[in-house]
């Protein structure tokens, strides 16, 4: 009795450790991990890229640039690599398994607000009204050194309440009322659909934030990533980024 | 069946509980060795690692009184026996341990943000709004923190002898003077450990602080969030943050246990 109960652990543990395993035996997904600013837009993308060429199955990962080039560098299975941000790109430069990046869309800064711009920003000036409450990236993060630079070329010092990780943070704050304004992506704007409304800023065109693209070797498939960078700077790619509100590379 | 005399635990007992060690240590130890030493002395001393630091230890302190003072009394209520809807009560209490805790804070937000169910009239009548706030960061912890307590005092009072409060009731004394002077004295290891959980899970919350407080240094930028913050800039950083978290939050409960626990 002593015994079987031990076996029976014993084969649970087995059991635990061989389901790994098995999973690695099946048809492997084309991984691709990308910028949280493109959950929309690229799936659109890989449809096209799917339909015309018999490959595998296309699944996404998406997170901010910084932990995505984090994960690569511990050596996630991924195909491609998009980040928001060149720096975050360059910093995998020393990574053998990453390949030449190109860059394949680019993005500049707008002022979000909740619908009917209740406080009634009409610009970066307002970031320094210390009475409204103001959210941007933290510096740390793309979005917030490009704010950071933005502001500066505004002669703006933000009186902000919150220095968000990631963009879509600082998205959801407006969105729900919480801030009144809030320093975000054209293309974050656009995907929240009329949870928010977008200000322009002329100040923001001095900043624009590009985009590189790079085939990994670490997935299982990195011909057919190769050709899904590739396939980003053609036409049809760039069709969907510009209606997603990108700029071209 | 007969008990079988007391001698080698079974192995597979030992096996299992083996692995659950590993489990929970071998992770820790990828931090020690991956954390910067050479850098600590520098990076520790950074304003930002001990605004939050103290931030963590405030925020969570208070937290935890909160949740003494209002976790003990309901503990109480629902360990009354023949309470009615006592099961329903017991699950609405963990709730918040199951939710994932973003959801809590946007769950908070809708409640109590600015345009909240709660917060819209605070805030139309006293210009007042509690995101963003240290108090947000306290509430978040509460919320998360509170189910800890009432668990584990409950469980403690459900073990309790109820004929030691029928005595203290015939000899004469009042409810609310049995409750402090004999029940809480009885239970104290166990109001002890849910306070202690519940400091540690306050200690460590992340996602109802991020979304509902917001992130600004010195005011709701905790640990947690600093850690976070650090992962996307300097990975190195943000391990010995965390492994200095770890080692306050162990010295404090190892203080706690020697300096309480025996007197118990």
């Amino acid at each position: 009795m002593r015994m079987l109960r031990g076996a029976v652990v014993v084969v649970g543990v087995l059991g635990l450790l061989a389901s790994t395993s098995a999973c690695a035996a099946e048809e492997e997904p084309l991984v691709v991990s990308a910028a949280a600013s493109l959950t929309d837009v690229l799936p659109r993308i890989g449809e096209r890229f799917a339909a015309g060429h018999d490959g595998p199955e296309i699944v996404y990962d998406f997170a901010g640039s910084s932990t995505l080039a984090e994960q690569i560098r511990q050596g996630s299975p991924s195909d491609v690599f998009v980040s928001a941000d060149v720096a975050v790109m360059d910093q995998l430069a020393d990574v053998p398994a990453v390949g030449e990046p190109v860059v394949v869309a680019s993005n500049v800064l707008q002022v979000a607000v909740p619908p009917g711009n209740p406080a009634g920003v009409t610009g970066l000036a307002d970031f320094g009204r210390p009475e409204l409450r103001l959210v941007a990236c933290a510096p740390e993060v793309p979005c917030g050194s490009a704010a950071e630079q933005v502001f500066a070329a505004a002669g703006v010092t933000p009186a902000l309440d919150s220095e968000e990780t990631d963009v879509r943070a600082v998205v959801t704050k407006v969105g729900q009322d919480e801030a009144d304004a809030g320093l975000v992506y054209r293309t974050d704007v656009i995907a929240a659909g009329g949870r928010v409304e977008g200000v322009d800023v002329a100040e923001a065109a001095a900043v624009v934030n590009e985009y590189p693209a790079a085939p990994l070797t670490g997935g299982a498939h990195p011909e057919e990533g190769r050709q899904l960078v590739e396939f980003l700077t053609g036409p049809e790619a760039q069709q969907l980024l510009a209606e997603a509100g990108f700029g071209p590379p | 069946m007969t008990p079988r005399p007391l001698g080698r635990p079974p192995w597979p007992l030992l096996l299992a509980a083996g692995l659950a060690l590993l489990w929970l240590t071998v992770p820790l130890l990828g931090l020690l060795v991956r954390a910067p030493w050479p850098r600590a002395a520098g990076l520790l001393a950074e304003p930002e690692a001990l605004q939050a630091l103290g931030l963590s230890l405030g925020t969570a302190t208070v937290a935890t009184v909160v949740v003494l003072l209002l976790g003990v009394p309901l503990a109480w209520v629902l360990s009354r026996p023949g309470l009615p809807g006592a099961g329903v009560l017991r699950a609405l209490v963990t709730v918040p341990l199951i939710l994932p805790p973003v959801v809590g804070g946007v769950a908070l937000l809708t409640v109590l943000g600015r345009s909240g169910l709660l917060g819209a009239p605070l805030h139309e009548a006293t210009g007042l709004a509690l995101p963003f706030t240290p108090a947000a960061v306290v509430v978040a912890q509460v919320f998360v923190g509170l189910p800890f307590l009432v668990l584990s005092v409950e469980g403690s009072l459900r073990a309790l002898d109820p004929r030691s409060e029928e005595v203290a009731a015939t000899l004469g004394a009042s409810a609310g003077y049995t409750f402090t002077r004999v029940t809480l004295p009885t239970v104290a290891p166990g109001v002890l450990a849910g306070a202690v959980l519940a400091w540690a899970r306050a200690l460590g919350e992340f996602g109802a602080t991020i979304t509902f407080a917001g992130n600004f240094p010195g005011r709701t930028r905790t640990v947690p969030l600093e850690v976070y913050l650090a992962l996307q800039s300097d990975p190195d950083a943000a391990v010995l943050l965390s492994v200095v978290l770890m080692a306050v939050s162990l010295v404090v409960l190892v203080l706690l246990r020697g300096r309480w626990v025996n007197r118990w």
